[in-house]
């Protein structure tokens, strides 16, 4: 393949892979209303556009609209710094997941991943590590009390649940043998996910990663009730929209890891024994991969609209003294079972 | 000693089971609850599309009918006045004058008549104390404004459209001329005497 090839390819890749989350994170904002209106029995939005499809466009168009207002107390760049930081974190975690396996095009081979690092899960921790600052930052510089909560609230909880994220993650690069999310998808052929090696890991993984996207149960950086928003009390226009952005891009990009690392990513099991050529089994790959995303996607939703949030110290009690100990438990066995069985 | 209140009930603070402070059995059980709701008829009626059916004794805005030739039944007798609870019927009466009889039924007609509809609580007291079945309650709303001097409905709002009469069947129907006449009513004790 030559190099403008390669770009020129990889651009594609990443514009498509960039598109795909923004209307993804656009169309969840519409699901989750009619989820949230469903689950209440009613019928939710369906005035703009059939079944009021168009209702993300209007939103949006409402966020353009609105008037920007940056408090005059505020450190104003870093108060437009917050949400770039959280939109920027949150698009770039999607470059290192594998979408599907390869597409064969006139003898070139393009994988429909947009890099295939090695240590793709560390750049993944690295990424959402980050993300915690677009918060952090932004409550600090709206100068409210509300605001700087919220904001103790989300880096004091996003901490402490990516201790046990981490360990999850750990134990299931122990038995997997690697870091790179390609060959972990690759390794998950038929019913070899790793849900069934590691159902501890993967209860502690979702329930971190609810966490770590402030959805309920753990969404006190934002409770709307308590904190008037948390966070984002302060922002308004498109700062805000982004911060809400931000957040469902997040649960989609979660949703993505979650399918990748323990539900067989872009596998099926008993297609292989269907004999399709490579191309089509790669494009069922990627129907099934979003498959299992926009499931993960309502589940998010179904939680949300079940659960009440937790209280702060219940928070603390569950991801310190429960969550932490049951992964470190889950690390030793599994350490247990790998040296003594070789898997 | 007597307890205040029988619904009182006696808080219990017992330690919860190890299933019970995992929480999960509890999450999938409320999760069940949610998804049964998710795939249920919704209640939602779609408002400007569809109205919801009244019930059949809804009580909207008056209508003053005409008899069967189109001449008015009013005789502004004042029971309506009358019987109001909250006093939102004035009316004006006046002599039939010759020539008139197909625009009033009786020799004598309202000239004017008005009812608050601010005041009006829409008991159909007034209906019910009719004795020439003219006035009815429907099953119209009465429509908003902005100023209070609107709501006083006059004869050009409340009697019955020559080309297109409203519809009162659900509401004149033999039961309640029965009703109306029956002779044990206090309403009609000074009208039964009045006949006999």
């Amino acid at each position: 393949m030559s190099l403008s090839l390669f770009i020129l390819y990889k651009a594609i890749l990443v514009v498509i892979v960039f598109l795909v989350s923004l209307v993804i994170a656009m169309y969840s904002t519409y699901a989750e209303r009619k989820v949230a209106a469903f689950m209440q029995d009613r019928i939710g939005p369906n005035r703009a556009g059939p079944f009021g499809l168009l209702q993300p466009v209007a939103d949006g168009v409402k966020m353009f609209m609105k008037e920007e207002i940056i408090p005059q107390v505020s450190n104003k760049f870093l108060f437009i710094l917050g949400p770039s930081v959280a939109m920027f974190t949150c698009c770039i975690t999607g470059a290192v997941i594998p979408w599907s396996t390869s597409l064969h095009i006139g003898g070139h081979d393009f994988a429909l991943q947009v890099t295939d690092i090695n240590i793709g899960i560390l750049y993944i921790m690295a990424v959402t590590s980050i993300g915690v600052y677009g918060i952090m930052i932004g409550g600090w510089a709206s100068n409210n009390k509300y605001s700087l909560l919220g904001a103790l609230r989300a880096s004091s909880q996003m901490i402490s649940y990516e201790v046990a994220m981490g360990l999850a993650i750990i134990a299931l690069v122990m038995s997997t043998g690697t870091l790179s999310l390609k060959a972990i998808a690759a390794a998950q052929t038929g019913w070899h996910w790793n849900i069934f090696y590691q159902p501890v890991g993967f209860l502690i993984f979702i329930i971190c990663a609810f966490a770590e996207t402030n959805r309920t149960p753990f969404d006190l950086p934002e409770s709307d009730s308590e904190l008037i928003g948390g966070y984002h009390t302060e922002y308004s226009s498109m700062k805000l929209g982004f911060y809400l952005f931000a957040e469902y891009i997040n649960m989609f990009i979660s949703s993505a890891i979650m399918s990748t690392l323990y539900f067989g990513g872009y596998n099926m099991p008993f297609i292989g024994r269907l004999g399709l050529s490579p191309n089509t089994m790669a494009i069922l790959g990627l129907v099934f991969l979003f498959a299992k995303i926009f499931f993960f996607i309502f589940f998010f939703m179904w939680v949300r609209w079940t659960i009440p949030r937790f209280r702060f110290d219940q928070l603390m009690n569950l991801g310190w003294k429960i969550l932490i100990p049951l992964s470190i438990i889950n690390v030793a066995v599994t350490g247990g079972v790998v040296l003594f069985f070789h898997k | 000693m007597q307890t205040l209140t029988t619904r009182s009930k006696v808080a219990s603070n017992k330690k919860m089971t190890l299933v019970e402070k995992l929480y999960l059995p509890a999450i999938i059980g409320g999760m069940r609850i949610t998804l049964n709701h998710f795939f249920k008829k919704k209640v939602t009626i779609s408002y400007p599309e569809k109205t919801r059916e009244f019930a059949p004794v809804f009580r909207g805005q008056h209508v003053l009918k005409r008899d069967e030739n189109g001449a008015e039944r009013c005789t502004a007798c004042g029971l309506c006045a009358v019987a109001c609870p909250a006093e939102a019927i004035t009316m004006t009466a006046a002599e039939r004058k010759p020539g008139e009889e197909a625009l009033y039924r009786e020799e004598k007609y309202a000239s004017v008549y008005e009812i608050n509809m601010l005041r009006c609580i829409f008991c159909g007291l007034c209906e019910e104390a009719c004795p020439k079945e003219a006035i009815f309650l429907t099953d119209r709303m009465v429509d908003t404004d902005y100023v209070r001097k609107n709501f006083i409905y006059g004869k050009d709002k409340l009697v019955d459209p020559i080309d297109k009469p409203i519809d009162v069947s659900k509401r004149e129907t033999t039961e309640t001329k029965e009703f109306k006449t029956h002779p044990e009513f206090a309403h009609n004790k000074l009208y039964t005497k009045s006949l006999k």
